[in-house]
C-alpha cells in the first residue's frame, strides 16, 4: 500500500483539490484521510454517505472538586498556565488555558483535583465511491490536533484491507498536525503557489519534512499568475532535488467544479489536464499502479 | 483599538488586509503591526526591513547527576513524556516536548533538578515604514509552543492605542490565544464552498469568546450569495469585497501593498478601519 | 533475557502491531522460560510524547531488545540511551510468530 500526504506549508495553495483530484484519478479502492482537521474541506468535493462518527478525547484537563477543595488557592499560584482563578470565592480551572500538566492535582493538599478527558471533537468516518474516507472537526481552540490527525489516520488505516493507497489532505503549516500527517507516509506530494509567501512556507516545510524518511514532491499551481515567482520555486526544488509533478495554470473552471461540489478532473479544462499529467507523473514515478 | 484579523481557511488574504489596513492607517496615525501567524509569519516580506530581536524563552529541567538517584519520579509526573528514567542518572531529556509546566522540578525528592531558560523562538522589531511599527513572532522550527510565542509577541504591543494583529489560519489554540482581548476580529474569507464551511467554524469562535466581527470576502464573485446569506443570518457586517484581479494577485504575489499600487484601494482601507471603530460597523 | 514485542492485544496469538509509541500492549516474552507477560500502554492515544513514555514501560520492565514495525525520533533516541536492541519486522503476523522468527535468529538488528 502506497501512503501519499498532499501538504502546502502556505494555507490556500490548492492541496485539497488537489488531493481531491488525485482520488479521482487512481484506481480503487483506496483509502482518504482529511487531516486537515481544523478546517476538513475535502468532504465538500467528495460525494459521499456517513458510515459513522465518534467523539475525541485529546488532552486530560484538571477540575476541581468543590465539594473538597478547602480555598488554599496554591493550584492557583503554582498554575504555570494562569489557568485556575478565584471566581465568587470558587477556584475554577478554565480548561481554555489548562495543558494537562498535572501540577495541580499533584500539588492539592486535599486531593479535590482529578484529571479528566475534554471532548477535543469528532471523528467520522464516511463511504465515497473510490472508498473508505475518515475526517474530522476539532473544537475550537482546542490543542491537540497533532492527536486528532493521527486518529484520523487510525480510523480509516484500521478499515483498510486490499487498497492500493491510502491518500490524505494534509493541515496547513510545519506545525504538530503537519508533523502526525506526515508520520509513517510514503510520499508528500506540495502543492504551492508562486508568491514570496508561497516561497517562503515552502522552505519552511521542506527543511521539515527532511526530518522524516520520506519522497518529496512538488506541484506549482497558479503558476501563470506569476511566472518569475513561478521560475524561482522551480530553481528552488532543482536545488533541493524535489521532482516536480507540473504546473497547473489559473483556471476558473476550478472554482466552477468546487461550486459544484467535485473535483476538478471531472470536467475536461486546461487545469484539469495539468493535474491529469502531474498523476500520470506521481504514478510513474511512485509505481501507483 | 485592537483589531485581529483571522480566519478559517488558509490563504484567503488575511496577511493582505493585515499589512494594506496598517499602510492605509498610518497616514493618520501610529500603527503597531503584529504577526501572531508565528509558524508562517509574512508580513515582513511586505514590510522588509531589518529590525532587531529578543529571544522568547520557556523554562526547562536541568539535571544534577551527582545528586539524581534515578528514582524515576520526574518521568513519572511529566505528562507530556518529556523524560525518561534510565537505569543510571542523569534522566534523558527530550526538550521539544517539555510545556515548562514546572512539575518535574516540584516532585524531585533529591532537588536534583532546577531549571534553566531555552529559546523557543524571538520577536523581531521594525521600523519599516513611517507610523508603522512591526512587531513579528516567529516560532523555531520543530517547537510546537506556538501560543507561548504569540502571547510574547502580544506582550510587547500591549497598551498601544491602535494594533492590528494578523492572525494563523484555523481555529485551534494559537488562533485562540492571538484573537483574546481583541476590540474586533475581521475574518477574511474567499466566495467558494470551502470559504463558506471555514467562516463558519472561525466564527463560532468569535462568538464563543464574545468579539464583535466583521466580515472581508476576498476573490469576490458576484454569482456567490452563499457567503453574504451566511453573514446575514449571523448578523456579520460585510465591510468589504474584494474582487479577484489579476493586478491585485500580481502585486500581493510579489510582496506589494496594494494600497500602494492601487490607490483606490488606500482610501477602501483607510474607510474600512473607520467602520470598524464607528460602534456597530456596517449595518445590513 | 526479555523482548518485548509491540500487540495489538494482549495474547501471543494477537497481531503485532507496527507502531512503537501508540501501540495497544506491550508483551514481554522470556527467551529462556519461554513465559509472557502482557503490559497494556497506558499512554496509547496520549496527545504527545508517546514514544519516550512507551520507551519508559520498557525500561521498567527490564526489556533487552524489541521487535516493532516503526519507532518515531524521540521513542529511538530513549530506547538507544537504554541500551535496547531494535528489530523491525513489519509483516502481519502473530505475536507469537514475530517471538519464533527473533528465538530463530532471523530477524535483523537495525539499531
Amino acid at each position: 500500500m502506497k501512503k501519499i500526504v498532499v501538504i502546502s506549508g502556505k494555507g490556500g495553495t490548492g492541496k485539497t483539490i488537489f488531493t481531491a483530484s488525485l482520488t479521482d484519478l487512481i484506481p480503487g479502492p483506496i483509502g482518504i484521510a482529511d487531516c486537515d482537521v481544523e478546517a476538513a474541506n475535502l468532504a465538500l468535493l467528495l460525494e459521499h454517505v456517513d458510515v459513522r462518527s465518534r467523539p475525541f478525547s485529546g488532552l486530560e484537563k484538571a477540575r476541581i472538586i468543590q465539594d473538597l477543595c478547602v480555598g488554599c488557592g496554591l493550584c492557583s499560584i503554582n498554575c504555570r498556565f494562569d489557568a485556575i482563578e478565584c471566581q465568587d470565592g470558587e477556584y475554577i480551572v478554565d480548561p481554555v488555558h489548562c495543558e494537562g500538566c498535572g501540577v495541580c492535582m499533584d500539588i492539592c493538599p486535599e486531593k479535590a483535583i482529578v484529571m479528566e478527558p475534554m471532548r477535543d471533537g469528532t471523528i467520522y468516518l464516511s463511504r465515497t465511491s473510490k472508498g473508505l474516507m475518515s475526517h474530522a472537526e476539532l473544537c475550537a481552540g482546542s490543542g491537540t490536533s497533532g492527536l486528532l490527525v493521527d486518529q484520523v489516520k487510525k480510523e480509516i488505516t484500521g478499515e483498510m484491507r486490499d487498497e492500493k493507497a491510502l491518500i490524505a489532505d494534509g493541515p496547513p503549516g510545519i506545525g504538530c498536525p503537519t508533523i502526525s500527517a506526515v508520520s509513517g507516509m510514503d510520499a508528500a506530494v506540495i502543492v504551492t503557489e508562486p508568491s514570496v509567501s508561497g516561497l517562503h512556507d515552502l522552505e519552511r516545510l521542506v527543511r521539515m519534512a527532511r526530518g522524516f524518511d520520506i519522497r518529496l514532491f512538488l506541484v506549482i499551481n497558479k503558476y501563470d499568475l506569476e511566472p518569475g515567482m513561478s521560475k524561482k520555486v522551480g530553481d528552488y526544488a532543482a536545488t533541493e532535488n524535489i521532482p516536480v509533478l507540473g504546473c497547473v495554470p489559473f483556471d476558473p473552471a476550478v472554482v466552477d467544479a468546487v461550486r459544484k461540489g467535485i473535483p476538478p478532473t471531472r470536467q475536461d479544462s486546461p487545469a484539469s489536464q495539468a493535474i491529469r499529467s502531474a498523476y500520470d507523473k506521481l504514478a510513474e514515478m511512485m509505481e501507483l499502479v | 483599538m485592537n483589531i485581529i484579523v483571522a480566519s478559517g481557511k488558509g490563504g484567503t488574504g488575511k496577511t493582505l488586509v493585515a499589512a494594506n489596513l496598517a499602510y492605509a492607517l498610518s497616514d493618520q496615525k501610529e500603527v503597531l503591526l503584529v504577526d501572531c501567524d508565528v509558524e508562517e509569519p509574512n508580513l515582513h516580506l511586505f514590510f522588509p526591513q531589518g529590525g532587531y530581536e529578543l529571544p522568547v524563552t520557556t523554562p526547562v529541567p536541568v539535571f544534577d547527576t551527582d545528586r539524581c538517584t534515578a528514582c524515576g519520579k520526574c518521568a513519572e509526573v511529566c505528562r507530556y513524556g518529556a523524560i525518561t528514567v534510565l537505569k543510571e542518572p542523569p534522566p534523558l531529556f527530550f526538550e521539544k516536548l517539555c510545556h515548562s509546566c514546572g512539575g518535574c522540578e516540584m516532585i524531585c525528592p533529591e532537588g536534583a533538578i532546577h531549571e534553566e531558560e531555552r529559546a523557543i523562538g524571538k520577536i523581531r522589531f521594525s521600523n519599516p515604514r513611517d507610523n508603522i511599527i512591526l512587531i513579528s513572532g516567529i516560532l523555531n522550527e520543530g517547537e510546537v509552543m506556538a501560543p507561548k510565542v504569540i502571547a510574547a509577541a502580544k506582550s510587547y504591543a500591549g497598551g498601544h492605542p491602535t494594533t492590528i494583529l494578523d492572525a494563523s489560519p484555523g481555529i485551534a489554540c494559537p488562533v485562540v490565544e492571538a484573537m483574546q482581548g481583541a476590540d474586533y476580529c475581521i475574518l477574511v474569507t474567499e466566495s467558494t464552498p470551502f470559504g463558506l464551511h471555514d467562516l463558519a467554524l472561525a466564527e463560532s469562535v468569535t462568538r464563543c469568546l464574545g468579539i464583535p466581527s466583521g466580515v472581508i470576502i476576498n476573490r469576490f464573485s458576484e454569482e456567490d450569495d452563499q457567503v453574504m446569506d451566511f453573514c446575514r443570518s449571523k448578523d456579520l457586517p460585510v465591510l468589504m469585497t474584494i474582487p479577484f484581479d489579476r493586478e491585485i494577485a500580481r502585486i500581493q504575489n510579489t510582496g506589494g501593498l496594494i494600497s500602494e499600487g492601487m490607490p483606490a484601494y488606500r482610501e477602501k482601507f483607510a474607510d474600512l478601519f473607520s467602520r470598524v471603530t464607528s460602534a456597530g460597523g456596517f449595518s445590513k | 533475557m526479555k523482548v518485548c514485542i509491540t500487540s495489538k492485544g494482549p495474547g501471543p496469538d494477537d497481531m503485532m502491531e507496527e507502531r512503537f509509541g501508540r501501540a495497544p500492549f506491550f508483551i514481554f516474552f522470556d527467551t529462556e522460560s519461554e513465559e509472557l507477560n502482557a503490559v497494556e500502554n497506558p499512554f496509547a492515544s496520549g496527545a504527545g510524547g508517546v514514544g519516550p513514555r512507551a520507551a519508559q514501560v520498557l525500561i521498567d520492565n527490564g526489556a533487552k531488545s524489541v521487535v516493532t514495525g516503526n519507532v518515531g525520533g524521540n521513542a529511538l533516541g530513549a530506547l538507544r540511551a537504554a541500551g535496547i536492541s531494535i528489530y523491525f519486522l513489519r509483516e502481519s503476523g502473530t505475536v507469537k510468530a514475530a517471538f519464533q522468527q527473533f528465538k530463530d535468529g532471523k530477524l535483523t538488528k537495525a539499531f
